[in-house]
C-alpha cells in the first residue's frame, strides 16, 4: 500500500507534464480531441465522488451535465460574448442546487432503486428539453459566441485545451483533497457500513447530500465546458446514453480512484474515435469491448496496472 | 352515449392496453431483478428483437400469427444462450458491472439489427382476422386488434398469476424472491429456476414486441424507449412485485396516455412525475417490501 501511495503521484506528475507539453507536437485536431477527453474526465471523476466514495451508483448524472450546459446558453447575450467568471460559477450553483433538490428526493432510496430513480429523473430534464420551445425542444440551441474570459481566448484550440487541462487538474486535486478530509473518510464509511455511521453519530443523509451536491457543481462545469467548446446544446446531454458512457469510464477505469475516471476516459473516447473512422457501426464493437471488459476485466483497467506494477516491483 | 364520453372511453382504452402491454415487458423486469438480483438494461432490446422478428416472418411467411409462432420459440432459445453465456458470470457480481455489461449489450443488439434490417422504420399489417373496427357513436370507432392486444395481455398475466401461484416453478420463484440461500440449501436447483426465469422474461418482452408491431411499428432505439418505461413501472411497483408491476403498467399506461391528450407540451414528463410522487410516499415502491434492496 505505501509504496504505490508514493508511486501513483510521480506518474501523475508525469501524466501532467506530458499533457502540458501535448500541444507543442500536436495537431489541432488533437487538441480538441483531448480537451473532449478531459472534459469527459472531469464529468467521470465527479461520478466517481458519487459511484466509488460514497457508494451512490447514479445512472442520472448527466441531468447536470446538461444543465451546465444549457446554463452557458441561457446566460449568453445572442450576438455577445457572455462573461465566462461570471457564468461558470452561475453554471455550476445551478446544477448543484438542482442536485441538492433532486437529493433530497432520491437519497431516500438505495441499491437498484438508487440507480433507476436517478435514471428516471435524468429523463424528466431530458423531455423537459426536448418538449419546451423556450429550450429549443429536440433539435437543440447555439451559443454563438464563446464566453470571454479577459486573457485566453477560448475559440482557440491551443487555448480551450489549456482550459480543460486545468480544469481537469483541479477537479482532481480538489477531489483528492476532499478525499483525505474527515468528509471524504465519513462517505467511505458510509459506504462499506451506513447504520454503523448513523450509530457513531453522523448525520449519513447530510453527507451523502453534500456529496451529490458537489458531484452535480463539477458536473455542471463539466457540461458547461462542452457547451464553450462546441457552441452547441441539445436534450441528449442529458440523455442516458452520457450517464452510461460516464459510469463506464469510471467503473472500466477503476472506481474509487479519481485517476481511474480519467483513464477511463481516455480509453473509451480514444476508442469510439478510432472506432467510428472505421465503421459506420462503431458502437457493435465498442459494446463487444465493455461486454468482454466486464467478464475479463474485474477490477478495470487501474486494476490492470496495479497487477502490472505488482509484478515488477 | 355522448361523443365526449366515447372519447374518453376510447382513451382509457388505450391506455390500458399500453399499459398491459407495458406489463409483459416490466413483468418479465421484475422478476430477474427480484430473483436473479440482476439489473438489465437490455430487457428493452428483447422487446424490439421480438418486434423484428415478427417483422422479418411476417414477410416470410405472410402472418403474423404464424410469425409469433415461430419466434416466440427463437426468443426463448436466445434467452437461455443470454443466460449462460453472459448473466450467469454476472450473479455474484456487483450492480455496477450488471449495468455495464447489460449496456453493452445494448449496443451490441441495437447495431446488429441496424446491420441486419437497416434504420428504416417498417409496418407490419394486422392478421386479417383481426383487422377490423367496432363502430362506437357517430366518426368514433375502435379497431378490434387493440382489444386483441389487451385481452391476449390478461390471458397472459392470469397465466403468469397460474404460473406464480400454484406452480412448482412458481414455488420456488416465490422461495428465492425472498430467499435465496435457503432456497438452496432445501435442495431445490437454484440454477434451474434463474433459466427458467430469464428466459420467461425475454420470451414475455419479445411476445410484447411481436404483438405491438402492428401497432406501434417496427423502429429504431423502440427498446429504449420502453425501457425507461418499464424501470418507472418497475419502480413504482416495488421490485421483484408482480402484482406491483401490473398495477404500475396500468398506472403508467393512463397517465402517459392521458397525458398526451391534455398536456401534449409535458407529455413525456407525466410518467416521470408520477414516479417521483409515489416514490416520496413509499420509497420501495407501492409493493416493495425485503425486495426492496
Amino acid at each position: 500500500m505505501k509504496a504505490r501511495a508514493s508511486v501513483e503521484p510521480v506518474l501523475l506528475a508525469l501524466a501532467l507534464v506530458a499533457l502540458v507539453l501535448f500541444p507543442l507536437l500536436g495537431a489541432k485536431f488533437y487538441l480538441q480531441l483531448f480537451a473532449k477527453i478531459m472534459i469527459m474526465a472531469v464529468f467521470a471523476m465527479s461520478l466517481d465522488l458519487l459511484v466509488g466514495y460514497a457508494g451512490l451508483v447514479s445512472f442520472g448524472h448527466a441531468a447536470f451535465y446538461g444543465i451546465g450546459a444549457y446554463m452557458l446558453w441561457w446566460l449568453s447575450p445572442q450576438y455577445a460574448a457572455a462573461n465566462f467568471w461570471l457564468t461558470l460559477p452561475a453554471a455550476m450553483a445551478a446544477a448543484a442546487l438542482a442536485a441538492l433538490a433532486i437529493g433530497l428526493l432520491v437519497l431516500r432510496c438505495s441499491g437498484i432503486y438508487f440507480i433507476m430513480v436517478t435514471l428516471a429523473f435524468a429523463q424528466m430534464f431530458f423531455y423537459f428539453a426536448a418538449g419546451s420551445k423556450f429550450f429549443g425542444g429536440s433539435d437543440g440551441v447555439y451559443v454563438y459566441v464563446k464566453p470571454a474570459t479577459g486573457f485566453l481566448d477560448l475559440g482557440d484550440a491551443a487555448q480551450f485545451y489549456y482550459l480543460a487541462l486545468a480544469a481537469m487538474a483541479g477537479t482532481y486535486l480538489l477531489l483528492r483533497g476532499l478525499i483525505g478530509t474527515l468528509f471524504g473518510r465519513a462517505l467511505l464509511g458510509i459506504k462499506s457500513n451506513e447504520p454503523r455511521m448513523r450509530s457513531l453519530g453522523f448525520s449519513t443523509f447530510g453527507y451523502k447530500l453534500a456529496a451529490f451536491a458537489l458531484a452535480g457543481a463539477l458536473a455542471g462545469l463539466a457540461g458547461y465546458l462542452d457547451a464553450a467548446q462546441y457552441g452547441f446544446v441539445n436534450p441528449d446531454l442529458f440523455g442516458w446514453r452520457l450517464s452510461g458512457m460516464a459510469l463506464m469510464m469510471v467503473i472500466l477505469g477503476g472506481m474509487g480512484t479519481l485517476y481511474g475516471p480519467i483513464l477511463g476516459a481516455f480509453a473509451l473516447v480514444l476508442l469510439q474515435d478510432t472506432l467510428s473512422d472505421a465503421t459506420k457501426h462503431w458502437l457493435l464493437p465498442l459494446g463487444l469491448f465493455i461486454i468482454l471488459a466486464v467478464l475479463f476485466l474485474p477490477r478495470g483497467l487501474s486494476g490492470l496496472l496495479r497487477r502490472a506494477e505488482g509484478k515488477s516491483g | 352515449m355522448s361523443d365526449s364520453f366515447v372519447f374518453f372511453l376510447i382513451q382509457v382504452l388505450n391506455g390500458v392496453q399500453e399499459g398491459l402491454l407495458l406489463f409483459l415487458v416490466a413483468s418479465g423486469l421484475t422478476l430477474i431483478f427480484g430473483i436473479l438480483r440482476v439489473i438489465n438494461l437490455a430487457h428493452g432490446s428483447f422487446y424490439m428483437l421480438g418486434a423484428y422478428l415478427a417483422y422479418a416472418l411476417t414477410q416470410l411467411t405472410g402472418n403474423l400469427f404464424f410469425a409469433i409462432l415461430l419466434a416466440v420459440p427463437l426468443a426463448i432459445v436466445f434467452g437461455l444462450a443470454l443466460e449462460a453465456l453472459l448473466f450467469r458470470p454476472l450473479y455474484a457480481r456487483d450492480h455496477l458491472y450488471q449495468v455495464l455489461l447489460t449496456y453493452g449489450l445494448i449496443l451490441v443488439l441495437e447495431e446488429t439489427r441496424s446491420l441486419v434490417f437497416g434504420d428504416d422504420v417498417h409496418g407490419v399489417d394486422v392478421p386479417h382476422f383481426l383487422d377490423f373496427s367496432i363502430h362506437l357513436t357517430g366518426a368514433l370507432s375502435y379497431p378490434a386488434y387493440r382489444l386483441g392486444i389487451s385481452a391476449m395481455c390478461l390471458i397472459i398475466a392470469g397465466g403468469l398469476w397460474l404460473l406464480i401461484q400454484k406452480t412448482r416453478l412458481g414455488m420456488a420463484i416465490r422461495a428465492g424472491a425472498s430467499n435465496r440461500e435457503m432456497v438452496q440449501s432445501l435442495g431445490i436447483d437454484i440454477a434451474w429456476v434463474y433459466r427458467a426465469v430469464f428466459a420467461l422474461g425475454v420470451a414475455l418482452a419479445a411476445f410484447a414486441g411481436m404483438i405491438a408491431a402492428p401497432v406501434a411499428s417496427v423502429f429504431p432505439g423502440m427498446g429504449n424507449q420502453i425501457l425507461i418505461i418499464s424501470f418507472v413501472v418497475v419502480v413504482i411497483g416495488g421490485i421483484g412485485s408482480i402484482k406491483g408491476a401490473f398495477l404500475g403498467s396500468l398506472l403508467i399506461g393512463l397517465a402517459d396516455t392521458f397525458g398526451q391528450v391534455f398536456a401534449p407540451q409535458l407529455a413525456g414528463m407525466t410518467v416521470y412525475v408520477l414516479m417521483a410522487a409515489v416514490l416520496l410516499w413509499r420509497p420501495a415502491g407501492l409493493f416493495g417490501g425485503r425486495a426492496a434492496r
